[in-house]
């Protein structure tokens, strides 16, 4: 889809920066819209810091309905944001969602009005660490406050309060914009109809948190990170970040689908050279993906969102019952996961399940059959964009929206 | 994609006899609910709070797609997951034969419905009865189609068996019907014995 396919409504489209007197960290030369909130009442975090002057950067796709009832909110993951459809404005590749998001599509931008922002703490527009800490005129860096996801939902909420939209027809997202869905619904369940939670959990297991370690300390060991002032020094901790993608990358694939793709097959070369340059495809692979990954990522960003999903648990503040969290819910579920994700795996999201049971909410649940491990959920399956449509569908009807044309 | 008709102004005749049995705006869970057609009819012409489990992927994407919240699992193991007394009706449509713990499914029914509806196939209808004695081997009908070696029906029962197990729970059964094959019910009442040889269906409606 190309970017004039798409109706924009955007009443800060356009807007003049730095107009709110907040003073600009860096210029805004990025496609959507970037806001200012939270400059009269901070933002307060789960870490009890107050943030004032958050910037939130986003794109809509769409038009808001007259009765203000048919937006959905979109949750990027970890390393996502909010260049879902149109080609990514550093990478030039597809946006991540751009099977799933369009005029007639899943999400559907003739019916729908679709808002994706930056997270708080990412690195494409919204605020977070490698802004300038308006207290000290320098960069935060690692004194920029740990987020939670909790946080991140905050934030949505301000951006979702300045749009003057009251009420969410969904909330979806997959990974850790599964885990904002979630925190959605918990949070905010007078202000969302339904959400759609997508291979996710309540709460980060062992091994998961185990990964971003393995992440975080591949950062943090490269002598280019400087404690986390690698911009104060004109540094990049390119290599430390690099690893950290090339390990998570493997945790988002199957054994099948890394067989499927590259087997043990070799690069550029008929035999093994004997020595430690990437002989096999795979190798090259990891290798392109992490250092593609560090041209538009941020490595102290890296680290706090990673902390994030560790610390994430919705059950935590209800004595460890994740039934007691969503206790007579109205937000209808839909969750998703599938059979070959290790990474959130289906016990996981079946438990997500089993609590909203117990707690009486009106959830659906599929477990999507695919061999493409936790990526799955970005490509192009046709039984999970059934489903997926056909919960919107069903919800539009119970919120008496127009259905999609036979 | 399966599609389930927006307004179903007929469904299969069990169905029927089942949905007769629902009060209106009322909480039922559909257990084994398939394409979701019993669910839907409940939905849009009682205006029931219509939930359900499904094994399969189409039958949970048909559902959904129609608009029912319905969960993908196994009605075996997943019953469990509910709260006590969360649904007013808890049906099981002509699958208890295919549990392997029937009785334990039941208890479950019990423990998360005020009222339970199971409809089974009569293994004592004549016509099973028949085909035993003269051809001497399992029965294979339209509507028992699998052979004894692929069969997902492992504990077969006849509505005598029913009726027995149920007052052994304890269980006051409220309504009871059988289906002949004309697809014609009647009330099984006091002629148990004739019910069980004439129907080729039984439906129960329980309490505890």
């Amino acid at each position: 889809m190309s970017a004039d396919e798409v109706k924009h409504a955007d009443p800060d489209r356009g807007a003049a920066e730095g107009a709110d007197g907040v003073p600009n960290d860096a210029p805004w030369t990025l496609p959507g819209t970037r806001v200012c909130l939270a400059k009269d009442t901070a933002l307060r975090l789960d870490s009890a810091v107050e943030l004032t002057g958050v910037h939130i950067a986003y794109q809509t796709w769409g038009t808001l309905n007259d009765d203000k009832s048919n937006t959905i909110l979109v949750c990027h993951a970890l390393t996502g944001d909010q260049y879902m459809v149109d080609p990514h404005p550093i990478t030039g590749k597809p946006g991540w969602w751009h099977h799933m998001v369009g005029p007639g599509k899943v999400i559907d931008t003739d019916r729908y009005f679709v808002i994706c922002s930056n997270i708080l703490g990412g690195c494409m527009g919204t605020t977070g660490p490698q802004d300038i800490n308006p207290a000290t005129g320098k960069e935060w860096a690692l004194d920029f406050p740990v987020i939670t996801i909790g946080d991140m939902v905050r934030a949505q909420k301000l951006l979702i309060d300045h749009l003057q939209i009251d009420s969410l027809f969904a909330v979806v997202g997959g990974s850790m914009g599964g885990m904002q869905a979630l925190e959605w619904a918990y949070q905010f369940p007078k202000h969302v109809f339904a959400a759609v939670p997508i291979a996710t959990a309540a709460r980060h297991s062992a091994q998961n948190i185990a990964f971003n370690e393995v992440g975080r300390q591949a950062i943090m060991s490269d002598p280019d990170w400087c404690e986390g002032n690698y911009n104060r020094h004109a540094k990049r901790p390119h290599r430390g970040l690099a690893v950290a993608r090339m390990a998570a990358h493997i945790t988002y694939l199957s054994e099948t689908a890394l067989t499927r793709k590259f087997g043990r097959n070799l690069q550029d070369r008929d035999a093994v050279t004997y020595g430690f340059d990437a002989d096999f495809q795979v190798e090259s692979y990891l290798r392109h993906q992490g250092s593609t990954f560090v041209d538009r990522f941020d490595a102290n960003a890296y680290l706090y969102i990673t902390r994030a999903m560790d610390y994430f648990d919705i059950a935590k503040q209800h004595g460890g019952t994740l039934a007691h969290a969503f206790k007579d819910t109205s937000v209808r579920f839909l969750v998703m996961s599938f059979t070959s994700d290790w990474l959130y795996p289906t016990r996981e999201n079946r438990d997500v399940v089993r609590a909203l049971n117990a707690g009486g909410a009106n959830v659906s649940f599929v477990e999507v059959q695919s061999d493409k491990g936790h990526d799955a959920f970005l490509l192009d399956e046709p039984d999970f964009h059934k489903v997926f449509e056909g919960f919107l569908e069903g919800c539009a009807e119970h919120r008496g929206l127009r259905r999609k044309p036979q | 994609m399966m599609m389930v008709p927006e307004n179903p102004k007929s469904i299969r005749v069990d169905l029927q006899l089942i949905a007769d049995m629902i009060e209106p705006n009322t909480r039922v869970l559909d257990a084994g609910c398939g394409n979701g057609m019993l669910l839907n009819y409940l939905w849009r012409s009682k205006n029931v709070d219509a939930r359900g489990i499904e094994i399969s992927t189409e039958g949970v994407q048909a559902c959904v797609s129609s608009g029912l919240s319905v969960v993908q699992g196994d009605v075996e193991t997943d019953l469990k997951d509910y709260p006590a007394g969360s649904f007013d009706y808890v049906i099981l449509s002509q699958t208890l034969q295919a549990m392997h713990d029937p009785r334990e499914v039941l208890t479950q029914m019990m423990r998360i419905g005020k009222r339970a509806i199971v409809s089974l196939p009569n293994f004592a209808y004549w016509r099973v009865r028949l085909y035993l004695m003269f051809k001497g081997r399992m029965p294979v009908s339209e509507n028992l189609p699998y052979e004894w070696y692929n069969t997902p029906n492992i504990h077969f029962c006849t509505i005598l068996d029913f009726v027995t197990l149920a007052q052994d729970m304890g269980l006051t059964i409220e309504q009871s019907l059988f289906l002949n094959e004309e697809g014609s019910s009647k009330t099984i009442g006091h002629s148990l014995a004739a019910a069980n040889w004439f129907g080729e269906q039984g439906v129960f409606l329980l309490r505890q």
